[in-house]
């Protein structure tokens, strides 16, 4: 809000450029062993998920453990949604955000009457209550243990209304409209939902109500002796951010029709926080980037294996190679766990705003002749550019 | 003279063994300025945190303009016109200083909540308008794009002012709202003070600086181990021997 016409204009930018980025994924991402469409929509979904997240982390300075409970709801209800209604993704994907809503309402209201360390935990508590019910207490929804899926004698009441041809023999794939949802069609449905996605959270973070966040997180004391009742504020905050990840989560069953209960534990809900940290909290663009390197991380590092890392040091003396090759071995492979913990650590040691600060330093880095001053209020202004 | 709007009745809080106040009544008119004086640790700001709801007190209530505030939520006695300055200023120090008085601005033009996510923040012309005026006021306009933690304490205390005035509060309580700053500043303030006085709001104001209280008090009231010990014009409360003796210990 430095102008009252200029950020406008840059904030089309700002989208035009993030819906280019995503959508054009395949070709980018092609040198680096990134296209195929699995990963694609890995990235995709989990990007929804982080952006969500860092609406009520990144403004609110609220820190959630319970987020992957949201994640979960969205696929249960997601694949019921397949099982009773249609095959359609519209109605699953909307009853993921609804449902994920809804519980989002109830853990927010609860878990809002404390902050800081005790509604961390709150929320933790909660989730791994979800995960448990998930997994034992509500077997009859959730299929407990097996996970919920699709079967051939489902009653998908609205397709068999509308069509009465039962031609395929296998199991009915997830469609819009006709259109299958795997491989490039699958991705690029979810592409253009994050797309959405990041512009509701921009325009969010751009609006009198972000500005509300960003106060509570700065000082909730002020906030509440100026007149302002945060706790409503919060609230709506937290489910916003619940369904993005009920979204997510369905859109994880639009790609893999199953919903199992390990989507609910708490290593994803700590996925998602450390996604946000690493990419950059309360910047628009980091949480998405954060949530790329790690999935990258995840499927392409993990695939690395001592004849890949043979090759790729066959230039060094076979003596050299031999000592070399099971030390980087560590972190890669099964070891990738090992790579991320230890960015992880550098990012918050040296960059505490994560990949965009790191961005941000080399383009000042780069300008520092000009106006000093004016760039730093600038890059203020701009967060996440 | 306007009639009294604002009532403390037999007010009574103690934070466990240690009485911080005892039996308090004080009587503010509409439009005045009303001080407050006492030694460290007199109880004077435990008193301003009983008004606006930081503090419930033991027994007794406060009640502005016809509206009992003990019992309300701190967010609720300032939507009914009370805010005030903290003696250690709070603000966003995140923030910029258009910011800072913006969040205040909307509250004052939106409520204690409205779901206005769907605006745009740089669409809020007049908003911002209001902002950058009152900046000018408290002498802030041309630092608006600054962060606020790099201020003095003084423009602290002159930018918290500003958050509170872009209230139009009915009732402003100002704890030491001079303290850390300059004479220039500080006469600056006074003069600040004195203007909108003149637009009938009332003020209860705790000052360590005789000057500024002697300036700007309508009446005075001297506090000391929470309790009153006197009250009147500024000219006789001087005059008191108890005061000399508690507070003032013979300089003036
Ligand atoms: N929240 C609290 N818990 C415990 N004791 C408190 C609390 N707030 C104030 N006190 C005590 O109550 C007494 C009055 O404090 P108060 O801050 O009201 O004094 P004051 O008149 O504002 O002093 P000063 O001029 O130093 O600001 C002090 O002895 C203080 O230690
Ligand atoms: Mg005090």
């Amino acid at each position: 809000m430095t102008d009252t016409k200029k950020p406008l204009l840059n904030d089309t930018f700002i989208v035009i450029i993030f819906a280019a980025a995503i959508l054009a994924m395949p070709i980018w991402l092609d040198p680096i062993g990134g296209n195929y469409p699995d990963l694609l929509q890995k990235f995709a979904i989990y990007g929804i998920f982080a952006i969500g997240f860092n609406i009520l982390f990144g403004l609110t300075g609220y820190l959630s453990f319970g987020h992957a409970a949201f994640l979960g709801v969205g696929s249960y209800a997601a694949v019921w949604s397949f099982k009773l209604l249609t095959m359609n993704v519209i109605p699953a994907v909307i009853f993921g955000v609804l449902f994920a809503g809804i519980l989002a309402a109830v853990i927010g209201f609860l878990s809002l009457r404390r902050s800081g360390i005790y509604f961390s935990i709150l929320t933790l508590a909660f989730a791994q209550m979800s995960y448990n019910l998930a997994y034992s207490v509500l077997t009859p929804i959730t299929n407990g243990e097996t996970g919920l899926q699709l079967a051939r004698s489902d009653p998908r009441i609205l397709d068999h209304l509308f069509s009465d041809s039962q031609a395929s023999a296998g199991l009915p794939s997830t469609d819009l409209f006709g259109e299958t949802m795997s491989g490039y069609p699958g991705f690029y449905f979810c592409a253009v939902l994050l797309i959405i996605c990041f512009y509701i959270s921009m325009r969010i973070f751009r609006s009198p109500f972000g500005l509300m966040l960003k106060g509570i997180k700065s000082n909730q004391n002020r906030m509440k002796y100026t007149g302002l009742n945060t706790r409503p504020y919060m609230l709506t905050a937290f489910i916003i951010s619940g369904m993005y990840a009920g979204l997510a989560g369905s859109l994880l069953a639009v790609t893999d029709p199953l919903a199992g209960a390990e989507r609910m534990q708490w290593t994803a809900s700590g996925e998602v926080v450390l996604m946000t940290i690493l990419g950059g909290a309360g910047t628009l663009v980091g949480p998405m980037l954060g949530a790329g390197l790690i999935k990258y991380f995840e499927n392409i590092f993990s695939a690395f294996d001592d004849n890949v890392l043979a090759q790729a040091f066959s230039f060094l003396p076979d003596s050299v190679v031999e000592f070399v090759v099971p030390v980087v071995g560590l972190f890669v492979g099964s070891g990738w766990h090992l790579t991320l913990g230890l960015l992880f650590m550098v990012i918050v040691i040296f960059l505490p705003g994560g990949l965009v600060e790191g961005f941000r330093r080399v383009v000042n880095y780069f300008r520092s002749g000009g106006n000093a001053k004016q760039q730093s209020v600038e890059a203020q202004n701009q967060a996440g550019e | 003279m306007g009639d009294l709007v604002l009532h403390l009745d037999n007010i009574n809080k103690s934070f466990g063994g240690l009485s911080a106040l005892s039996d308090v009544n004080l009587h503010v008119e509409e439009g005045t300025t009303h001080a407050i004086i006492g030694p460290n640790g007199a109880g004077k700001s435990t008193l301003l945190n009983v008004c606006i709801g930081r503090l419930k007190p033991d027994t007794g209530k406060v009640t502005f303009a016809g509206e009992v505030l003990t019992g309300r939520q701190p967010h609720e006695i300032a939507q009914l016109g009370v805010a005030r300055v903290f003696q250690t200023p709070e603000i966003f120090q995140e923030m910029t200083l258009l910011e800072n008085v913006m969040i205040p601005a909307l509250s004052h033009r939106d409520g204690a909540f409205r779901l206005n996510a769907t605006e745009l923040l740089s669409k809020q012309g007049e908003v911002r308008e209001e902002a950058e005026h009152i900046l000018e006021d408290v002498g802030l306009k041309d630092m608006m794009m600054v962060e606020a933690a790099s201020l003095s304490r003084g423009d602290k205390r002159r930018l918290e002012l500003g958050m509170c005035l872009i209230l139009r509060p009915r009732l402003l309580l100002l704890d030491e709202p001079t303290a850390g700053m300059a004479r220039h500043d500080t006469n600056q303030t006074i003069e600040l003070l004195k203007k909108i006085k003149s637009r009938g709001m009332t003020k209860v104001i705790i000052e360590h600086d005789m000057h500024v209280v002697f300036s700007l008090a309508d009446k005075v009231s001297v506090l000391a181990r929470g309790q009153i010990i006197a009250g009147g014009d500024p000219q006789s409360v001087r005059e008191d021997p108890k005061v000399k003796e508690a507070y003032l210990g013979g300089t003036t």
